[in-house]
């Protein structure tokens, strides 16, 4: 493991993903990535009483079936990295209370789904932990609810608000080598552009997106035709046109290879206005599609950047701007890495 | 020029803007049918036990917000609304749908700490404004 | 013709205000307690009144119309007088409204869950 240039790590001694696990609600099973989720639910509930609950039970079950597919007992993981979308992050907080791992507590809003890849990869390569476990979760009314109204008052909501996905992704990476194999992290900065608008987050968060994808590709001198897919994490409709401009100011066109989890989660006549978002936006996506894709052979290289507006309800109501940030990790298919600079 | 130099003026060209003029269509169409459908409660009202005009369209509007209360809570408001806006919200339904959404979402809460607290946390603006106004006004009208 | 008059008045009042808030600058939050204010206001001066006999439902049933039934409460014979009769006086009609709609309120949160 090194750091090459100001913001990025490189693993060039073996970290893997082993196996991963996605758990959503009914909307994303609907959608056109339905078939790739482990577990789907029928009801927003989940079977449990309420929305947190909700929640809580996806990441559970996320967690649960990651280490069923990688045969680990929760007693072999070292390390429980999570986060979400709650205050005091109490999903994963309770969560963890029900696993018998060290526990860290991770936020980046809707761009903990890569901190704690990132992180994870990081203390495994650094001989941390042998086996260290990443999850995330959001729910769509527990984030209403929470940022915005309650989940039956009728706000009519603008074309450039993103709609929060119920689901949970997880983890588990080890040194023993798997499927996938986390190649590089780029920790972003926070970037604040002025924006305080918290129903178009799209284009609160497209700066930072943008301000890491640059920073990667100029710590690992990559341009964009390293890649097979870059990903952004809940830019939606708006925010990913924005990005893809603000890279082509710099001098990166990523048109050929650029997408956005938000975008690829619903079907375009499913109303979610501008696209999906929330932690498990980029979780699902990642954990679920992405990697059975790299599996299969459609990809051999991803660079996953999960964007997160870092926004607090407090902090808009007293007219303070969006900050924004995020994290970006570059995913192999384990022995087909094709030829980089990294 | 770029959207790096000025990002909060430039990127307004990427955010789509509203659309106005069938927004305002929707919420002329949906308001009116629903005041010309408080006028028949009304009339019905007002013909049925001979009650005044102000007595009438009184209980119309409590009829009203009684539906939209329904509407809330087995969970159909909130579409309504995305398609009409102010014709579904800026009506007696609308604060009958913010006072019934809030009572809703907190039962997870409690009765007191959830129900009975949060109840008036989107509906409290209206109803309060409009206490203060018409108490203070009443105190120094001639 | 009053339904015609109730339909125009009301639905006139809704697109207004939907362009206000489209405009962006307002929240709705905001712009119903305006709306509720200006009821108020217009109570007092007398307009609404005339505005309710001509338009019906086109003027009580929107937010302002809420304002009204505030301000009624206040100018309607008898007139109150004092601190106590004239707080007593703001719930004579929108009274009904509120308790009606807090008891109604209560009861979904007894028998039903957010639907999400």
């Amino acid at each position: 493991m090194k750091r090459v240039g100001k913001q990025t790590w490189v693993f060039d001694d073996g970290v893997y993903i082993q196996a991963a696990a996605a758990a959503v609600g009914p909307l994303e099973a609907d959608g056109p990535l339905g078939s790739y989720f482990d577990v789907c639910h029928r009801d927003l509930y989940c079977g449990e009483a309420t929305w947190e609950l909700a929640e809580r039970r996806l990441m559970r079950e996320a967690v649960d079936c990651c280490l069923q597919k990688a045969g680990v007992s929760a007693e072999e993981v070292d390390l429980f990295l999570a986060g979400d979308l709650l205050n005091q992050n109490a999903t994963s907080n309770y969560v963890a209370r029900e696993l018998p791992i060290p526990f860290l507590c991770l936020f980046g809003a809707c761009s903990t789904s890569m901190q704690t890849l990132a992180a994870a990869a990081a203390l495994v390569a650094g001989g941390l932990a042998d086996r260290a476990l990443a999850a995330t979760s959001s729910h769509n009314a527990t984030a209403e609810r929470q940022f915005r109204y309650p989940t039956e008052l009728g706000v009519q909501k603008p074309k450039t608000a993103t709609f929060t996905v119920t689901g949970a992704g997880a983890a588990l990476v080890g040194r023993a080598p798997g499927r996938w194999r986390v190649r590089a992290a780029t920790i972003g900065k926070v970037v604040d552009a002025g924006l305080k608008n918290p129903l178009d987050m799209g284009a609160a968060m497209a700066p930072a997106a943008a301000d890491t994808i640059e920073q990667h590709f100029r710590d690992l001198g990559a341009s964009p035709g390293d890649y097979d897919l870059i990903v952004t994490g809940d830019l939606s409709r708006v925010g990913s046109v924005i990005v893809r401009e603000l890279l082509a100011e710099s001098g990166y066109d990523v048109t050929d290879v650029y997408n956005d989890c938000g975008l690829m989660i619903y079907r375009p006549d499913q109303k979610v206005f501008a696209g999906g978002s929330g932690c498990a936006c980029s979780a699902v996506v990642t954990y679920g599609y992405l990697l059975q894709e790299l599996a299969r052979g459609t990809f051999r290289r991803l660079f996953v950047v999960a964007t997160g507006a870092l926004l607090s309800q407090t902090m808009v109501q007293q007219k303070q701007s969006i900050p924004a940030i995020a994290h970006g990790v570059v995913i192999e298919a384990a022995g087909r890495e094709p030829d980089l600079p990294l | 020029m770029g959207l790096k130099s000025d990002y909060v003026r430039e990127v307004k060209a990427f955010q789509p803007s509203p659309p106005y003029a069938a927004n305002a269509v929707k919420a002329f169409l949906v308001g009116g049918t629903l005041c010309a459908l408080a006028q028949w409660l009304a009339d019905w009202y007002g013909g049925t036990f001979a009650a005044p005009p102000l007595e009438a369209h009184l209980w119309a509007s409590m009829m009203m917000a009684g539906l939209a209360i329904v509407l809330t809570a087995v969970g159909k408001y909130d579409d309504f609304s995305q398609f009409a806006g102010a014709g579904a919200t800026m009506l007696i339904t609308g604060l009958a749908n913010a006072i019934a959404s809030a009572a809703i979402e907190h039962r997870s809460e409690g009765w007191t700490a959830g129900v009975a607290g949060q109840m008036l946390k989107a509906g409290g603006a209206a109803v309060i404004y409009g206490l203060i106004a018409a108490y203070v006004l009443g105190l120094v009208w001639p | 013709m009053e339904y015609v008059r109730a339909f125009f008045v009301g639905g006139l009042l809704c697109a207004i205000v939907q362009l206000v808030i489209d405009r962006g600058k307002w929240t709705p939050a905001g712009v119903a307690g305006s709306l509720v204010v200006l009821g108020v206001l217009l109570g007092f001066g007398g307009v609404y009144d005339r505005l309710a006999v001509w338009a019906g439902a086109g003027a009580t049933m929107p937010l302002s119309g809420f304002g009204y039934w505030l301000a009624k409460g206040v100018m309607a014979e008898p007139r109150p007088e004092g601190f106590v009769e004239t707080g007593a006086a703001v719930f004579r009609f929108a009274g009904a409204l509120f308790s009606f709609i807090v008891a109604g309120s209560f009861a979904a949160a007894l028998t039903c869950k957010p639907k999400g």
